[in-house]
């Protein structure tokens, strides 16, 4: 039994292959090649590697880990051929990436343990947390679940409309009051009414706000609380959305955001540019959360359930 | 928000002092660290190496001074490069020779143009200018309205259009502008990607249509190795002028300035430090790399002071100082004031050391909010004269301002502490006192 199998990943073999296929003209393709048949990797091969991973923003800290890694791997294993080396740097890669939980599934048709499923969305100004949740109910109503939008981003000029347009166009109904209403009574209403609606989920969005700014981060530890008198264990998931661009800053506003929100899931937005977002890697690995979903277009469609594999190939694919 | 990257700075620094001179060996565990702190701080791969071979270079090359430590030495080296990789003097945006000025807003997804745009209509308004903004964001939806919104609150109109066509947009825009006599036209775009073919043509016609004088790459400061591929790509197609670094009021080590700066070659204008409409300021490189370096921004601080600080109150309050009459109600005015002056994380940020002091200590414009209650909730005689403020006034105070009697006690011990150290500094600068007394505020009691 191969490791991908055992990881659950059968399905996704096909996949696989195919990003097999193209990582062989890729960088990874070339390390490959020059570690094969030695007993130790030499420093030429890490350097290499080393800004692959650098400049895809894994960081230096989880870069250093993973170059660790195939060192002792390489040390153990001893002169691998071409594929095996190609397929230890994906393992190790992957199984830093946490899995989903398995109350917690990404699958938009997948059932959920609680009615309604709450989710709250956070994340830094500019990330792309609207345009997620309105991506995220067009999905979800694809799936013929009963979706509930909540408007609680009453600071952003123009915010709750942006949402209501996403509403429209997913042709969800949606709970407002509009800009500069209390967020927190706004994220009250939406479970209450979600709750008496029968929805089987809620989209709760949020203002943007660094991370750094400690009375923002108490609001939302606030808009979190008051969930949870409305429906038990709610929200049940926390999605910080990060975007693909940014660096190893999003590090920080991980730790913070989870600080505050205990957040439970990662969503990486802009992933069509040519940012790879490798400090998903790290953050993952640190904080044990799952990355559940990637944004890759402003349509309602490009947003795509999270997978490892396809994301580690895509961070040796120099012409991604 | 240098802080993570001067710290680590400062700490190869400090390895290297005591030692008498600068050799390859001992140079070698300072230059590592120094390319590791510029990798942590997002500075693109190939401008770290680059950087850090200039500077060992020159740290070789140069001859060792008797009269300061290695450790200062190479701290120069490492200063002097980085603000000439900053760019060594500010730039302004160029106005027109004839009216109307026109500026062009152009940037990623959610990197903060149309806030951007706003802010800067009102700069530039408080310049004496008479700016129009054009919507030419006409696809995310909302836009439009997050900008009218926003120009709303700045009495400048917003130029818009129902067809959702960016390029009529702008060229009507224009000729608005033209008409009803607005000396600037800020043009704001929708978000694209540097890699979407389309929205480039898009960004570029509209360009060729109004030839902008001004062009501005709009970039997030949170941005991390791709910054140089968006940035090189933009510079490529719309050929713009300068650069306007965002969110810098998060904790980002905010390489991206260092990376820019170096691959494209041109000048960063301004930087964006908040959510508030006047939060903005121009960029200057020597400064910043002041900053890297955790020497802090002086100049900003007291050119800040300077725009905001009442003459005439510093002059009462002065004179309150020196004859010892200093009471809390002078205390709520001079919180009025530090007030006005922007975020309190902002402006201690500029104190030297004090960036460094207070490195994860975030200080909240909150913080503020139970002092003035307190005051506020104080009878004239009690702001007068503190002493008689006694068990049973204590316990009014706190509940008229909804505090604690504890936090009573801590308000008026700091005040006294502030009474005491401001007796010795009569001599200072009034600005020299302002920062003082803003740190003694939220040194005490700090979480």
């Amino acid at each position: 039994m191969g490791f991908f199998e055992k990881l659950g990943f059968k399905k996704k073999q096909e996949k696989l292959e195919d990003g097999l296929e193209k990582s062989r003209d890729g960088l990874l393709g070339k390390l490959g090649k020059a570690i094969a048949g030695k007993d130790k990797v030499d420093d030429e091969v890490l350097d290499d590697l080393e800004e692959v991973l650098i400049t895809s923003d894994v960081g230096v800290k989880t870069t250093l880990e993973i170059i660790k890694r195939i060192e002792e791997r390489v040390a153990r294993d001893k002169y691998l051929n071409t594929s095996e080396l190609q397929k230890i740097l994906r393992e190790e890669i992957i199984a830093l990436l946490k899995e989903n939980d398995h109350d917690k599934p990404a699958d938009f048709d997948a059932q959920f343990t609680h009615k309604p499923h709450v989710v709250m969305v956070v994340g830094v100004n500019g990330v792309g947390k609207t345009t997620t949740i309105g991506k995220l109910a067009w999905h979800y109503q694809g799936a013929g679940k009963n979706v509930l939008l909540g408007a609680a981003d009453t600071f952003r000029a123009a915010a709750v409309n942006q949402l209501k347009i996403w509403s429209e166009r997913a042709n969800v109904p949606i709970v407002q009051q509009g800009q500069g209403a209390d967020p927190a009574a706004v994220a009250f209403d939406t479970v209450s009414s979600a709750k008496a609606k029968g929805s089987d989920i809620v989209l709760v969005d949020t203002a943007g706000r660094l991370h750094n700014k400690v009375s923002l981060m108490n609001e939302l530890t606030k808009i979190k609380r008051v969930m949870g008198k409305v429906v038990d264990g709610a929200p049940h998931e926390v999605i910080l959305v990060l975007d693909a661009s940014t660096g190893q800053n999003a590090m920080q506003q991980a730790k913070a955001f989870t600080q505050a929100v205990d957040i439970t899931g990662l969503a990486l937005t802009k992933l069509d540019g040519t940012a790879k977002g490798g400090i998903v890697i790290g953050i993952s690995s640190e904080l044990s959360v799952p990355v559940k979903y990637i944004g890759v277009g402003e349509q309602a469609d490009d947003l795509q359930v999270f997978d490892r594999i396809s994301f580690v190939n895509a961070l040796f694919d120099k012409d991604k | 928000m240098f802080d993570d990257l001067s710290s680590k700075l400062q700490s190869t620094f400090k390895s290297l002092s005591g030692q008498s001179k600068i050799t390859e060996l001992n140079i070698a565990e300072a230059v590592r660290e120094i390319r590791r702190a510029l990798l942590d701080a997002d500075v693109n791969y190939e401008v770290a190496k680059e950087f850090t071979r200039k500077v060992k270079d020159q740290a070789l090359e140069s001859k060792v001074l008797t009269s300061v430590s290695p450790g200062q030495q190479f701290t120069k080296i490492v200063f002097d490069e980085l603000t000439y990789i900053l760019g060594e003097k500010s730039e302004e945006i160029r106005f027109a020779a004839v009216p109307p000025t026109v500026i062009l807003i152009a940037g990623l997804q959610g990197s903060g143009k149309t806030t951007f745009a706003g802010k800067l209509a009102k700069l530039l308004k408080s310049k004496g200018r008479n700016p129009v903004l054009a919507a030419a964001d006409v696809y995310r939806p909302a836009a439009i309205e997050q900008l009218k919104t926003l120009a709303g609150q700045i009495n400048v109109p917003v130029y818009s259009i129902e067809e959702q066509n960016a390029l009529r947009t702008a060229k009507e825009a224009l000729q608005f502008a033209r008409k009803n006599a607005h000396d600037v036209l800020i043009v704001d775009t929708a978000g694209r990607l540097h890699v979407d073919e389309h929205m480039m043509k898009e960004v570029s016609e509209i360009k060729k249509a109004i030839s902008p004088n001004e062009i501005l790459f709009v970039v997030d400061s949170m941005t991390g190795q791709d910054a140089v591929n968006t940035a090189r790509e933009f510079d490529k197609t719309i050929d713009f002028d300068g650069v306007v670094l965002t969110k810098l009021d998060g904790d980002t080590r905010g390489g991206a300035a260092l990376s820019i700066r170096n691959v494209v070659e041109k000048p960063i204008k301004f930087m964006s430090t908040g959510e508030k409409l006047d939060a903005i300021s121009a960029f200057h490189p020597d400064r910043m790399a002041q900053r890297i370096l955790g020497m802090g921004d002086v100049v900003s601080l007291v050119e800040k002071a300077q725009q905001e600080y009442d003459e005439d109150q510093a002059k009462k309050l002065e004179k309150k100082i020196k004859s010892d009459s200093f009471d809390l109600d002078d205390f709520y005015t001079q919180i009025q004031q530090i007030k006005k002056m922007g975020s309190l994380t902002e402006l201690a940020g500029m104190i030297p050391g004090v960036s460094q002091k207070l490195k994860d200590v975030e200080i909240s414009d909150d913080a503020l909010k139970p002092i003035e209650a307190m005051i506020s909730s104080m009878t004239l005689e009690e702001r007068q004269n503190p002493n008689i403020i006694n068990a049973g006034r204590k316990r009014r105070i706190s509940r008229g301002s909804g505090t604690s009697v504890r936090e009573v006690n801590d308000l008026l011990k700091q005040f006294q502490q502030m009474k005491k150290m401001m007796k010795t500094m009569t001599k200072m600068s009034r600005m020299g006192r302002a920062a003082e007394g803003l740190k003694s505020l939220y040194q005490p009691g700090r979480k």
